[in-house]
């Protein structure tokens, strides 16, 4: 059921505090950064990392950036403290901590990075720490197959997204995300707009596990709880919506923009609402309200109103709050009792009294009640829907929907494992969590609820400057406000609470009802496995064919090559007409033409081994004739030489080897000969046409001068192997060295096995 | 007569006769390291040369170009020479601990020698038929190094490779007659000229795609590529360490010489061909990655894949593109070196390289998992590794000439690559071993350990940098990029000393 191995142990050492120290260090920088950047400053840093392909390494914090980095350092923080006593004594403890500060920093880099490929880079070390992370638990088949899931889905979505960059970077001139951003009326007019934006919506929805490609964010709960906090929630699953957001005033605007993020990003957010209710595992029903909130999110970057903006950072932020939250005390319930399953639990609230107490602020916010900042958000949101010029309706519905689920799925998590009366068997004996479990719940809830009776604390520093980034002025945000008067958000909100707790009331037939509609819709995640399978059997039998082990296809193939290669550039290209002038050739020249044509005709059909050597020997004897006849006695002398020692070296080889039936051969055969005659055809008539070009003798004339006088050699082919181009020779003489070392190892070692 | 030029190339066959004179000596395997070592200084040299004068030329027996044998170093040359060096240092430690005293009593360290001074002697020569003497050096050490064991699928895998490579070799001496034929010349910088005198410019054509079969071949290119998977995953690791970094990439190299110095009358039909060519040993050597459960294999195809990124470098003619093509080549070799160490040690520790049948190393090896991930992740292209820049320079090139299938298969290729990637990853590392074998270096000795760990953490320390600090190479890249697409200093150096 679970990977965790909970130890009663205290800590990790030194691999245990140093994270937590760094992280916490970050944060606090960043805090020192809020008057600067919510003043209206941007703070820029930029060093040429490749400067011969304009790749710089720089960042830019802004009130985005700044937003993203606080939340990533001190959720991380929290997570850090957490993991050390979560995973206390775990043997992989120390990489554990290293990948996840890694993630950590990866993640900071990435919304910090103010150069498309910088940004990148960073993207791509979330997704390599995720795999790792995901995978933590890697001695299970699951957990191995969720990490590839995560990796092969963001990475697709990766490859999409780098295309999409350097496209970008290319139309724009420039691969600064800042100069690109101030060329957004340039870039909406591009005639690459849309293929770009289409390429960054593909990296955007994978990342952030929009609907299609959701599937692989619930399984990558496979990760330890603390992991399932940071990375599938808080942090790198907003990398999507941070990408979309640090777009938006380039790209958004346009029916395009509006369209695809408001419809995929309605339907993420209500079908995982469904879905959330549908899980009875509490991490899993969490991963679900997670999507629903990646949904809601993007829908609400496909407007470009003050209130719709002024939404997703709010949402923005609470999300991160109550989610990060909510899944650290599901990591202490499993922690404490061994189970996550929500039809066991019940009854801790008497035990885990504070771990109680802080869920049940975490899921007001998240069902949204006043005075929590979940309420605020959900004013907002209501506001912003109501603020779509087009269909309202469609968004404000959705929304109303999603949210009203959102409180029924807000209950099952935090409120029945603590207050429900049950009978159920727990695994363990459940107690309190130490206080560094503590912390991260408590800390997170409490900021929920403090913001919320407060906004101001959030509106001036953060939220001001975020929307500033967006919109390009501070002052276009909406007020974050507990009570903005009685007006049609106010009534939403009220159906929401009424719709939401009469769903939670039923949820239970409802979630029947829900896992019969589930297994028989079509599902993603079979869908996944019969991809791969499918890339599996489509790679083997493909390889199959190619790669099949025969040497004769291979040799058939290569040579095919040769044929269609040669043959049809002789087609395309011309090689003009190469018909030589067959006259007054003089008889004896036929003569070896016939003695070769027979020899090789002999060669190729007989089923005598010395036969076909004998009949080879014959070609090379005349091959050595043309030598003579065209007066180059040395050269023939040599080849007569060689052609004489093949044919006896190898008749004596072939002595010894056994017989093989030639019987399977002979279909290939008129194959063969075809491709044999074809080759030799295309070759020939390259041959010809070369031989009808005339004839450069530079390097004739030079050695028949310099042999003598430089060389001082007569024999010219003499001069020419040992110094006109001794170094030919040399490597030639090598080649045999080596050709008889070789042999020697060969025969030395067949031999050994032969006497053993 | 320039010792510069000619050091990487006499250095490895005076290491080859030291090393066979002491094969009996236990010493004798400590003159490859040793050798590989001076290589690397001698390379280093050149290189410097290199930067300092653009290109090197030295005329073999002083008889002027065209007329004796030119060695010759342009950026890239001096380039692949290092690389070579580096490759071979990294073997030569490895097979300290990797080869067996019955394979060094066989002669293992002459036929290795033998063989860097047959790549060495193919990125340095300016001649075409010197360049089909290295070949020749290349394929009978190399031949001589796989069959090298005994073992029947040495053999088997033996045979089909020198069958398919001696097509090669006959497509190649039959280019250079006919190419001589028509130019009257083999020197590779006189022929640049001289084929600007053809007039049948479709013979020239012909004559090209003779020799793109040829390299082809070599370097392992759809449909050609059938002998490297037939062969790679039988000999000893450092043997197909050193296969799977240089054989195949001096096949690139040749390409890319011939089609950037001497064919490049006809692009839009030869390089067309290549670009297409290119695609298709992408896409058809991952999928064999895809279809194979055996550390080597997967490998092995991927080296097929990835080729086709280089070619598709080169076949895009851009100076991007180029620079591209030069950038794979380098990382290329050292990742795909490293990885094939790397299974050696894998084979080691858990008793087999049949992916099913074992595990734990992530548990019991944690150094190797870092060390295996770095050039796994960086072959797959992960930033901010090597492979990272490789692949974001061709993509870059495709995407500027708007050749949208190129890119997209290129990236889609890319995906394919993470996923045998971590199919090793989850099967060797992350996975219990099936027989519970508990795979600890601690079982092997301190100075095996040494050896094996060395130079894998040497070429893994050697891929980081690349991809923390690409800008250096990628300068390079450009520099030699630069000097491909005009060859007139190139011509000049070679040919001005005559006149």
């Amino acid at each position: 059921m679970t990977n965790d191995e909970p130890s009663r142990r205290s800590g990790n050492g030194f691999a245990g505090v140093v994270p937590v120290l760094i992280s916490g260090a970050i944060f606090v920088f960043f805090l020192t950064l809020v008057p600067q950047i919510s003043a209206g400053d941007v703070l820029r840093w930029s060093y040429d990392w490749v400067p011969s392909l304009g790749i710089k390494l720089s960042f830019l914090v802004d009130g985005l950036s700044l937003t993203f980095s606080l939340l990533i350092s001190g959720i991380g923080t929290l997570v850090l403290l957490y993991s050390n006593t979560y995973l206390a004594g775990h043997v992989q403890y120390a990489r554990f901590a290293l990948f996840l500060t890694s993630f950590m920093l990866a993640m900071l880099g990435l919304v910090l990075a103010d150069n498309l490929i910088g940004l990148f880079v960073f993207w791509e070390l979330t997704t390599i720490t995720s795999y790792l992370l995901i995978g933590f638990g890697h001695e299970t088949t699951k957990g191995r197959r969720s990490a590839l899931q995560a990796l092969f889905v963001t990475g697709a979505g990766a490859l999409a997204l780098l295309a999409g960059l350097i496209l970008l970077g290319i139309s724009a001139g420039t691969f600064e995300i800042s100069e690109i951003l101030a060329k957004g009326d340039e870039i909406r007019a591009h005639e690459m707009y849309l293929p770009i934006l289409i390429l960054l919506l593909a990296g955007a929805f994978t990342k952030s596990a929009q609907f299609p490609f959701h599937f692989w964010l619930p399984n990558a709960m496979a990760a330890p709880t603390p992991v399932s906090a940071f990375l599938h929630s808080a942090t790198m699953v907003k990398a999507g919506v941070y990408l979309l957001a640090r777009m938006h005033p380039a790209f958004s605007g346009t029916d395009v923009w509006l369209w695809t993020l408001t419809i995929f990003g309605a339907v993420t957010a209500v079908f995982a609402s469904f879905l959330a209710l549908r899980q009875t595992d509490l991490k899993q029903a969490l991963a679900y309200t997670t999507l629903m909130a990646l949904g809601t999110l993007t829908l609400f970057l496909g407007q470009t109103s003050s209130y719709a903006i002024t939404a997703f950072v709010t949402f923005l932020i609470v999300h991160s709050l109550y989610k990060a939250a909510l899944f650290l005390v599901v990591g202490c319930i499993d922690h404490a009792t061994g189970t996550r399953e929500a039809e066991i639990l019940g009854g801790l609230g008497r035990v885990m009294p504070v771990t109680a107490i802080a869920a049940a602020i975490a899921a007001l916010s998240m069902a949204g009640f006043p005075p929590f900042l979940g309420f605020i958000g959900k004013e907002l949101k209501y506001a912003g829907a109501l603020a779509v010029a087009s269909e309202p309706v469609f968004v404000a519905g959705a929304v109303l929907l999603a949210n009203a689920l959102m409180l029924a799925v807000a209950g099952v998590v935090a409120f029945r494992p603590f207050w429900r009366k049950t009978d159920s068997e727990l695994p363990r004996t459940p107690r309190e969590a130490p206080w560094q479990m503590l912390a991260g719940p408590v800390l997170l809830a409490a900021a929920g609820a403090i913001f919320g009776i407060n906004p101001d604390l959030l509106q001036v520093p953060l939220v001001n400057p975020t929307v500033a980034t967006f919109l390009g002025d501070p002052t276009d945000a909406k007020e974050l406000k507990l009570w903005a008067g009685v007006n049609l958000p106010l009534f939403l909100s009220i159906a929401t609470f009424v719709l939401g707790l009469l769903i939670y009331v039923i949820h239970r037939p409802l979630r029947n009802l829900l896992i019969r509609a589930d297994n028989a819709a079509p599902n993603f995640d079979r869908g996944w496995d019969a991809f791969l399978s499918g890339l599996k059997a489509f790679a083997w039998w493909q390889t199959k064919y190619l790669q099949s082990g025969v040497l004769r296809q291979y040799i058939f193939i290569t040579f095919a090559t040769v044929l269609v290669g040669l043959g049809g550039t002789m087609l395309v290209r011309g090689i003009g007409n190469v018909l030589p002038d067959l006259t007054g050739i003089a008889l004896r020249n036929w003569a070896v033409v016939a003695l070769i044509t027979v020899g090789t005709l002999i060669a190729a059909t007989t089923r005598s081994r010395i036969a076909a050597v004998a009949a080879l020997g014959v070609v090379g004897i005349g091959v050595a004739l043309i030598f003579i006849i065209f007066s180059a006695p040395d050269v023939a002398i040599t080849q007569l030489l060689v052609e004489t020692l093949i044919v006896v070296l190898v008749a004596v080889a072939m002595l010894r080897l056994p017989f093989l039936d030639a019987q399977g051969e002979s279909d290939h055969r008129p194959w063969d000969a075809v491709l044999a005659i074809g080759v030799g055809g295309v070759v020939t008539l390259t041959l010809l046409a070369v031989l009808a070009t005339p004839l450069d003798l530079r390097l004739t004339e030079y050695f028949e001068v310099t042999s003598w006088p430089e060389a001082f050699g007569r024999n010219i082919v003499n001069v020419i192997l040992v110094d006109f181009r001794a170094l030919d020779t040399f490597g030639e003489i090598a080649v045999v060295v080596i050709a008889s070392l070789s042999a020697y190892a060969l025969l030395r070692t067949t031999a050994k096995e032969k006497s053993e | 007569m320039s010792w510069t030029l000619t050091l990487p190339l006499v250095l490895p066959f005076l290491t080859a006769v030291a090393a066979f004179l002491l094969r009996a000596n236990p010493a004798g395997r400590w003159v490859s390291v040793v050798g590989s070592a001076l290589l690397l200084i001698a390379a280093g040299s050149l290189m410097l040369e290199t930067l300092r004068a653009g290109v090197v030329v030295g005329q073999m027996g002083n008889w002027p170009a065209p007329f004796g044998i030119t060695l010759v170093a342009d950026l890239l040359s001096a380039i692949m020479v290092v690389i070579t060096a580096i490759t071979a240092l990294a073997v030569s430690v490895y097979a300290l601990a990797d080869i067996d005293r019955r394979m060094e009593m066989l002669g293992y360290h002459a036929l290795f020698n033998v063989l860097i001074a047959g790549v060495v002697g193919a990125f340095l020569t300016g001649d075409l038929f010197n360049l089909y003497v290295w070949f020749e050096v290349m394929l009978i050490s190399s031949f001589g190094l796989l069959i090298l064991g005994g073992r029947k699928e040495q053999i088997d895998g033996g045979i089909k490779y020198v069958t398919l490579n001696l097509v090669s070799t006959i497509l190649f001496l039959s280019g250079i007659g006919l190419l001589y034929g028509m130019t009257g010349t083999l020197n590779l910088a006189d022929l640049s000229l001289a084929v600007e005198e053809v007039e049948n410019k479709g013979l020239l054509t012909v004559v090209a795609v003779m020799f793109m079969i040829a390299f082809g071949v070599k370097a392992a290119l759809f449909p050609l590529f059938f002998w490297l998977p037939a062969a790679y995953h039988t000999p000893a690791f450092s043997v197909s360490a050193v296969f799977a970094g240089l054989l195949t990439k001096v096949g690139v190299y040749a390409l890319i010489r011939m089609f950037t110095l001497v064919f490049d009358h006809d692009i839009g039909f030869t390089h067309e061909i290549l670009l297409w060519v290119a695609a298709l040993t992408m896409i058809t050597g991952v999928l064999g990655a895809a279809a194979q459960s055996d550390f080597r294999k997967i490998l092995s195809f991927h080296i097929v894949s990835q080729i086709g990124y280089m070619i598709l470098g080169l076949a895009l003619y851009t100076p991007l593109a180029l620079v591209g093509a030069v950038f794979y080549l380098v990382h290329h070799i050292v990742v795909k070196a490293n990885l094939f160490l790397i299974a050696g040690i894998a084979q080691r520790l858990t008793g087999s390289t049949e992916l099913s049948r074992i595990g734990g190393l992530y548990k019991s090896a944690p150094l190797l998992a870092v060390l295996f991930l770095i050039p796994a992740f960086s072959l797959a292209g992960f930033p901010p590794l090597s492979g990272f820049w490789a692949k974001y320079v061709l993509v870059q090139a495709t995407l500027e000439v708007e050749a949208w299938i190129l890119a997209g298969v290129a990236l889609a290729v890319g995906l394919l690559t993470i996923y045998s990637m971590t199919k090793i990853w989850a099967e060797a590392f992350w996975k219990k071993h099936p027989e519970g074998i508990d795979p600890t270096p601690d079982k092997l000795d301190g100075p095996t350990r040494a050896a094996l760990l060395l130079p894998v953490g040497f070429l893994a320390t050697l891929t980081i940098i690349i991809g923390f600090f690409p800008q250096p190479f990628v300068a390079l890249a450009e520099a030699s990029a630069a000097q491909l697409l005009d060859p007139t200093a190139y011509v000049t150096a070679v040919l001005g000393g005559s006149e």
